[in-house]
């Protein structure tokens, strides 16, 4: 008797959110097909969740995002019996570019659709394609040292992925291949009548001398509840240059949170570019760790949001050896009652020495009731470094407007033309031409 | 030139006109003929920028009294664009810089928006280009200007040259220079006199504000107003801007008080 007392009363001072979580844990479990056990990894990694719990705003990492809505929303995952979800292929047809044709590969509410992706012609040895059916083709050491193996992957959201992706894809490409064309890879959501927990999974190895590039688009367009917990990562070897292109345009009923984690050997390259228009509420932590020296790190971010929606994105860059180089930008365009967060953290440690490191943030107010937070977070332990930031916050400028108007362009137009002009300082380093004119015509029609 | 004949292009009459609930400007006339040239000269705060911007509509102004007459038409209910596309140009005193727009693109739309106006085909990118090279002799200038965003990292004659160079394009029937040649070395100020000479037209008029005469030894003038207090007080030729540099301000200013009181 006195044992069931003390039970009710435990469970009446739970944490609301550590149960919450704990019952996200179990929800994401049944998405894991049997041929993907993975039972160390996933085991070891609930152990972590255990500890954890749904982020708070009264976290600092949360602080100007608030995730309390998801706590009344009951998710579910697409079973790991139950039928695939499916798509038909001419909604995402205007999502295929033709620089990427026959390097397409589609991801349908986590899981691969074989029916919809195609691969030709990858160098000798290199594969793409899902994790499920591709494992027998890898070292199965090797993908241990790599799957989930990156920093960062106790965070709450990236080990809910870990313990509960349905599928992953996986690019593998061995030692000096060059993968030509760029590789698309499309990620749909599908919201279902209850609302979906989602897990896409990405894991992207470029081995040493290798060179790729990656688009990585995630699309919906149903404004049902949906939750997609992405995570990607990279594994960029010595010598190794990826160009990674992420778009992120959820439906305007879905949460996002994705991660992506990026770790650099010495002498690779890594070009970013995340372009967020997407989701009601997104949260991108974009984190780069260096393993060796002179790596030269590039990360151009622009969101442009409108209405009620929010975007958020955190990135760490974390310097522990000497000769690095990052260049880093990120632009928001924020209208309606939109929140736009940036957190730019730059961990420079005692060892990285000769660094060379510049941020810049600008974000665009289009409304009075639109909300920009900003944050730069420069951590400098070596002291012979060239560290640059900067930050601001502006309306679109009414002399400039005034300018254009003397010239008998009208303010609709003028202003049209400054926040294009805004956009595209960041959309012109998307190497791909037919992405970036399709992303600047949006931002075209969207002012 | 002045011809007597020629058709009157800008008239304002008892202009007034206020910025932040300040009256600046307090009674101006001024007409314009088609093919004149008028210099518009003054001390510091007299009011003659005041009036380049309320000419072409700035936003921050309030016209109180009085009418601006373009054309024959009333052009105080214009906007801004509507202005320039009816022929009004107005060269700033200090051209803006606009990151991220080419100053290519920022040509073609201006030019486009002209076309439009007039019910013309907007012109495409291939004939535009020809049309712009043709246009950078007039100024001087490098083609290469146009691919840089407009006017970022320019000097202050690149940036005098650039409100020449859009003139040259636009082809305005009225333009006004903001004190176009503050600043300008004696190399810049020739080749920014050069092109209004160049564009300067029977059928056009300009309106030339300036702090200082040696601007007009290169664009002469038919009219020299000096502006005080919001107002213009006298008006006369050449003559009069070269006896300003000698002898300055104050003896107008001095004359004019004695006339107003007498």
């Amino acid at each position: 008797m006195a044992n069931s007392v003390s039970e009710v009363s435990t469970m009446a001072t739970a944490d609301p959110r550590e149960v919450y979580l704990q019952g996200l844990v179990q929800t994401v479990k049944a998405a894991v097909p049997e041929d993907l056990a993975l039972s160390n990894l996933r085991s070891r990694t609930e152990l972590l969740l255990k500890e954890q719990t749904f982020p708070s705003p009264r976290q600092e990492d949360w602080r100007f995002t608030d995730l309390s809505a998801l706590l009344a929303i009951a998710f579910t995952s697409p079973g790991a019996t139950s039928g695939a979800t499916t798509v038909a292929e001419a909604d995402i047809a205007d999502l295929r570019l033709p620089e990427t044709t026959g390097a397409q590969l589609v991801v349908v509410n986590g899981r691969f659709s074989a029916e919809l992706s195609q691969v030709e012609g990858l160098p000798p040895g290199a594969i793409a394609g899902s994790l499920r059916t591709l494992a027998t083709q890898l070292d199965p050491d090797q993908l241990t040292d790599r799957l989930a193996q990156a920093s960062g992957g106790h965070d709450v959201f990236t080990a809910l992925n870990t313990v509960g992706f349905g599928d992953a894809v996986v690019v593998w490409l061995p030692r000096n291949s060059v993968v030509e064309p760029p590789l698309q890879i499309i990620y749909v959501s599908q919201p279902e009548t209850h609302p979906l927990i989602v897990q896409p999974r990405c894991l992207v190895v470029a081995e040493s001398g290798s060179a790729l590039t990656l688009i990585e688009d995630f699309w919906g367009e149903a404004s049902d509840t949906h939750f997609t917990n992405a995570v990607t990562e990279l594994w960029l070897d010595a010598n190794a240059q990826v160009t990674h292109s992420r778009i992120q345009r959820e439906g305007s009923g879905t949460f996002q949170i994705a991660k992506t984690v990026v770790t650099q050997a010495r002498d690779s390259q890594y070009l970013g570019t995340a372009i967020d228009f997407g989701a009601k509420l997104a949260r991108h932590n974009w984190e780069v760790y260096q393993t060796g020296e002179q790596t030269t790190t590039q990360l151009y971010g622009l969101g442009a949001i409108a209405a009620t929606q929010h975007s958020d994105t955190h990135s760490l860059v974390a310097l522990s050896h000497p000769h690095g180089v990052v260049e880093q930008a990120h632009k928001a365009i924020v209208d309606g009652k939109a929140h736009s967060v940036f957190n730019g953290r730059m961990a420079v440690a005692q060892k990285a020495q000769h660094t060379s490191a510049s941020q810049l943030n600008r974000n665009l107010l289009l409304s009075d009731q639109a909300r920009v937070d900003t944050k730069p977070q420069l951590e400098i332990v070596a002291d012979n470094v060239k560290c640059a930031h900067g930050a601001t916050v502006s309306q679109l400028q009414s002399d400039e407007i005034f300018y254009l108007q003397s010239r008998g362009i009208s303010v609709s137009q003028a202003q049209r033309l400054l926040i294009y002009a805004f956009a595209m300082e960041i959309l012109d380093r998307i190497p791909l031409v037919t992405l970036r004119s399709r992303l600047a015509q949006t931002i075209a029609q969207w002012a | 030139m002045i011809n007597q004949n020629s058709d009157i292009i800008l008239s304002v009459s008892d202009l007034h006109a206020t910025v932040d609930g300040t009256e600046i400007l307090k009674g101006l006339n001024l007409e314009v003929k088609a093919g004149e040239i008028h210099a518009i000269m003054g001390l510091n705060g007299s009011g003659k920028s005041t009036f380049s911007k309320v000419l072409a509509g700035h936003p921050d102004y309030t016209v109180t009294a009085g009418e601006i007459v373009f054309k024959g038409q009333n052009i105080l209910e214009l906007e801004p664009h509507e202005r320039a596309t009816s022929g009004i140009f107005l060269a700033f005193q200090y051209p803006l810089e606009i990151p991220g727009v080419s100053n290519r693109d920022f040509l073609r739309v201006a030019f486009n928006a002209h076309c439009k106006a007039r019910g013309e085909d907007e012109i495409d990118v291939f004939d535009f280009d020809d049309l712009i090279e043709a246009k950078l002799d007039v100024v001087k200038m490098d083609a290469a200007f146009l691919d840089r965003s407009v006017n970022e990292g320019f000097s202050g004659g690149e940036k005098k040259r650039n409100e020449i160079l859009q003139m040259a394009l636009l082809e305005p029937i009225l333009a006004i220079l903001d004190e176009t040649d503050s600043g300008l070395d004696i190399d810049a100020l020739r080749t920014v006199a050069g092109g209004v000479n160049q564009l300067s037209t029977t059928d056009n008029a300009v309106v030339l504000i300036t702090h200082y005469q040696r601007l007009l030894d290169y664009i002469v003038p038919d009219y020299v107003h000096v502006m005080a207090d919001g107002r213009i007080i006298t008006t006369g030729d050449k003559a009069l801007a070269q006896e300003l540099e000698s002898r300055g301000y104050e003896w107008v200013l001095e004359d004019h008080r004695a006339g107003v009181t007498a």
